[in-house]
């Protein structure tokens, strides 16, 4: 139990009342600019990095710890409430979280997502403290072979739940890969659809895309329908704005699905959280399927549980990767590793050793990071949820300058901005034609890591195939893969069942009410 | 009720001023054409924040600051392309002597590989800073002990692949420089490019297949896990034995032609008058000699290889035909 003890003393170090302030205000930061489109915690770091010179170490580390964590609790907000997520490790969330406000349940749907990322955060950083070195040594198990089959199986398993239409499906899939292809080609410096315009070359920001395709698009689609009657209409929440006992409890086993689908993820440097808050979305939807009165669609609050405890939960671990291996497995742990550089320490396995003080005081301030975050988002829910008693006019006026504003502020580049204007229309043409946006953003999260992991094992391997299925996580993540289409062809073919998706479903409802009715 | 309407407004209000603040960073630049680079000096760091070219800028800034040599120093991030995104910007600040940018031997091979229409030779350097060196190293469970080891199977077996940061990076040339010295076609070089240096460390410490047995980086991406014996270094690419790591130097070894450094500069705009050249360089002097420039040399385990405008000028139009050459054999250009 020598992790308690360490932990014990960095309790002891953070628990002033000049750190703590450190931890407030890195929170009330990170959730300020999670809330805003296109701004992240990256960004909020970043451009603190040169304030903190004349902090001591520890203060600065508190700090971003902070907006590390707040970033994540804050993305989810103008997603729920306006259908326009902050970034895009909250495009799980907003598609239950959205469909719960529009019931008049904003507030229990935001409430749910802030004890969701605290769950995750809390659980995965535990793991940190006492598994640290064996998450590092789990790492070192991955290859580009791991992450291709990795990047396939979230690939079949997540499309399967997010397209209705097959045909549509892929063409927004298909539309998404094109727009990953943009920029330098990793592997041989080749620019790929470029057209000579030098701000092409690093490809389409994956903050531009989000933002134009669902902030911008979601605006578009909202101003298209003004006046007609389509219910677009944003309603004001009703009833009491705190989680009942029973969505509490319907709540927690999908806080505690999705942080254990997002604590491995925050290890290996596979597409940073997008990817497990999407894996949780798609489990909670099967589990969803299974019952008698399937909610998904409507708003259910596993939808918002899942998948916001696993983008945390992410968070957390990536935590432990930065630490015992200096992997920084996302855009924000890369700048809290240049932070502890701009220190003289370098994270790694000696980190530990060398500068243990300090890490034992990050790791308690992260603890208290996640509980300043909840207590500063729980009241906040049902207040958040005012917003929507605003004119609709004003609010998509506001979320149309501030995705602006970070989308700008991103890259400080004109082209981002002429990009988002046309992406976002493009998405809202194929909103107006039922084509998913989902898809387009999930290609452009695994497109590259599936293509760059496989040239790689193919290129380091002299072209052996067999590189692919050559170790234990390979071939269980195929088999799992194999046994999951098998199943679902079965389903689709059993003789009993019509042959139409459409009829299939139909069936089930019906077997669903039947079972109820011989139950009551 | 009013409460909540006050906090909400307040909420608003806050969200307003961070993003008004953050703006007021990113166009800290320009404006005021005619202040003098003492009172405000703006330095662009052609990289997102984090890399190496923003820590060599923020070094710079912490050292103007600090010591008052400056009165106001702001850095704006300028990232994209190998950094010829920000290159371009320079350009078109022509005649402006209150700006500076950090720029490196990535950035000739960028802009050799098309990043754009400016070169560094557009712009008017002030002086070089400091030089990073390249280690040459492998797992410490590798059959491979020395340098002379790995190559004897390269040479044998060519498609052996050799980790790095991305494609035409200095890890990448220094790689092919090496394949010369060894004997092999360049062109025939399997290089894998990573996208950082902890995803290359992973990469060799990892066990499962298809991942890179070797691998090319700075020193500074090694350093802890040479120093925790999970890594050994087979050579250093420096002219000298580097401190504290047990491993000769590639000439040592006989491979006298693998001599790339990871240097780092600073360049202002074109079109700025001696005067405000020679003012430049006194502010970059001044800096060179504080003390927490010293620390930042230490801390990041630099090289000091200060040289003034003319002798830097010289050596990025030799490291630009050196650049040019090192990729047309790798098969890049």
């Amino acid at each position: 139990m020598d992790q308690l003890t360490s932990l014990a003393g960095g309790f002891g170090d953070v628990l002033t009342p000049m750190n703590l302030l450190w931890v407030v205000v890195g929170a009330f930061l990170g959730t300020a600019v999670g809330v805003m489109p296109g701004l992240g915690s990256a960004m909020a770091v970043a451009l603190l990095l040169p304030m903190t010179f004349t902090l001591d170490p520890l203060a600065a580390l508190i700090m971003f710890s902070g907006i590390y964590f707040g970033g994540l609790f804050g993305d989810s907000t103008a997603g729920i409430l306006m259908n326009t997520p902050g970034n895009s490790t909250a495009i799980a969330t907003t598609f239950e979280g959205h469909a719960m406000a529009r019931g008049g349940r904003a507030p229990q749907a935001l409430a749910t997502s802030a004890i969701g990322a605290f769950t995750g955060s809390i659980l995965a950083t535990v793991l940190v403290v006492f598994f640290a070195p064996t998450m590092a040594d789990l790492a070192t198990r991955f290859g580009p072979g791991e992450y291709f089959a990795l990047a396939l199986f979230a690939f079949v398993a997540i499309s399967t739940v997010v397209s209705e239409s097959p045909l549509r499906g892929v063409a927004a899939l298909v539309f998404g890969l094109a727009l990953a292809l943009v920029g330098t080609d990793q592997s041989t410096g080749t620019a790929r659809f470029t057209f000579d315009v030098p701000a092409l070359f690093d490809g389409i920001s994956i903050v531009v895309i989000t933002v134009a395709v669902l902030a911008v698009g979601e605006v578009l689609h909202v101003a298209g329908r003004h006046g007609r009657s389509g219910g677009t209409e944003l309603i004001p929440s009703r009833g009491r704005p705190w989680l009942s006992g029973r969505e509490f409890r319907r709540a927690l086993p999908a806080w505690l699905r999705g942080a254990g689908i997002g604590i491995p993820f925050g290890i290996i440097p596979a597409g940073g959280a997008e990817v497990p808050t999407f894996l949780s979305y798609t489990t909670e939807k099967q589990l969803d399927r299974r019952k008698e009165e399937p909610e998904f669609g409507t708003g259910a609050i596993e939808g918002v549980a899942g998948p916001e405890a696993a983008g945390n939960a992410t968070a957390g671990s990536a935590m432990g990767a930065l630490l015992a291996l200096g992997l920084p497995t996302s855009a924000t742990a890369a700048l809290l590793l240049a932070t502890f550089q701009q220190y003289g320490m370098q994270p790694g396995p000696l980190l530990f050793e060398r500068n243990g003080e300090i890490v034992w005081a990050l790791l308690a301030a992260l603890f208290l990071a996640a509980i300043v975050l909840l207590v500063l988002n729980l009241p906040f829910a049902p207040l958040w949820a005012k917003l929507l008693m605003l004119p609709q006019s004003y609010l998509y006026a506001g979320i149309t300058v501030f995705a602006s504003l970070g989308v700008y502020a991103t890259g400080a580049s004109q082209t981002d901005l002429v990009l988002m204007c046309a992406l976002g229309l493009l998405a809202f043409v194929m909103r107006r034609n039922d084509v998913p946006l989902a898809p387009v953003l999930i290609a452009v999260i695994l497109g590259p890591l599936a293509e760059y992991s496989l040239r790689d094992a193919m290129s380091n391997s002299g072209n052996d195939p067999l590189t692919l299925v050559s170790s234990p996580i390979t071939i269980g993540l195929y088999s799992l893969l194999a046994l999951g289409v098998a199943w679902t062809v079965y389903r689709r073919l059993r003789p009993a069942v019509p042959a139409t998706l459409a009829e299939a479903r139909e069936q089930e409802d019906a077997d669903a009410t039947e079972g109820a009715d011989s139950r009551s | 009720m009013i409460g909540d309407r006050g906090l909400l407004g307040a909420g608003i209000g806050l969200t307003l001023a961070v993003t008004t603040g953050f703006f007021a960073v990113q166009d800290a630049r320009g404006g005021d054409g005619d202040a003098q680079a003492r009172s405000a000096l703006t330095m662009i760091a052609p990289a997102a924040a984090g890399g190496g070219y923003d820590l060599a800028a923020r070094e710079y800034q912490q050292a103007v600051r600090g010591d008052g040599i400056v009165g106001n120093v702001q850095v704006v991030n300028v990232p994209g392309a190998g950094g010829t995104i920000g290159l371009g910007q320079l350009v078109r600040f022509e005649g402006d002597a209150t700006t500076l940018m950090v720029t490196g031997a990535a950035m000739v091979g960028g802009v050799e590989m098309g990043g754009g229409s400016a070169r560094l030779t557009d712009v008017t350097p002030i002086a070089r800073l400091a030089d990073d060196y390249e280690v040459i190293a492998v797992p410490t469970d590798s059959p491979w002990a020395t340098l002379d080891d790995f190559v004897a199977d390269w040479q044998e077996d060519p498609t052996i692949p050799i980790g790095g940061g991305s494609a035409g990076s200095v890890d990448h040339l220094v790689s092919g420089q090496l394949a010369a010295a060894a004997g092999i076609d360049p062109a025939d070089l399997h290089y894998t490019p990573h996208a950082g240096g902890g995803e290359l460390t992973l990469s060799l410490l990892s066990e499962a297949s298809g991942t890179v047995p070797v691998g090319v980086s700075g020193y500074n991406d090694f350093r802890d896990l040479i120093d925790g014996g999970r890594l050994r270094a087979l050579a250093v690419v420096a002219p000298e034995r580097l401190d504290g790591v047990d491993a000769p130097t590639v000439a040592e070894e006989g491979y006298a032609g693998v001599d790339l450094v990871n240097w780092r500069g600073v360049v202002a705009p074109p079109g700025i008058s001696d005067a405000e050249r020679a003012e430049l360089l006194a502010i970059t002097e001044e800096m060179f000699g504080t003390d927490s420039w010293g620390q930042a040399i230490e801390r990041n385990r630099w090289d000091d290889s200060f040289t003034g405008p003319d002798e830097f000028a010289d050596f990025i139009a030799g490291e630009e035909v050196r650049t040019r050459g090192l990729l047309t054999d790798l098969g890049i250009l």
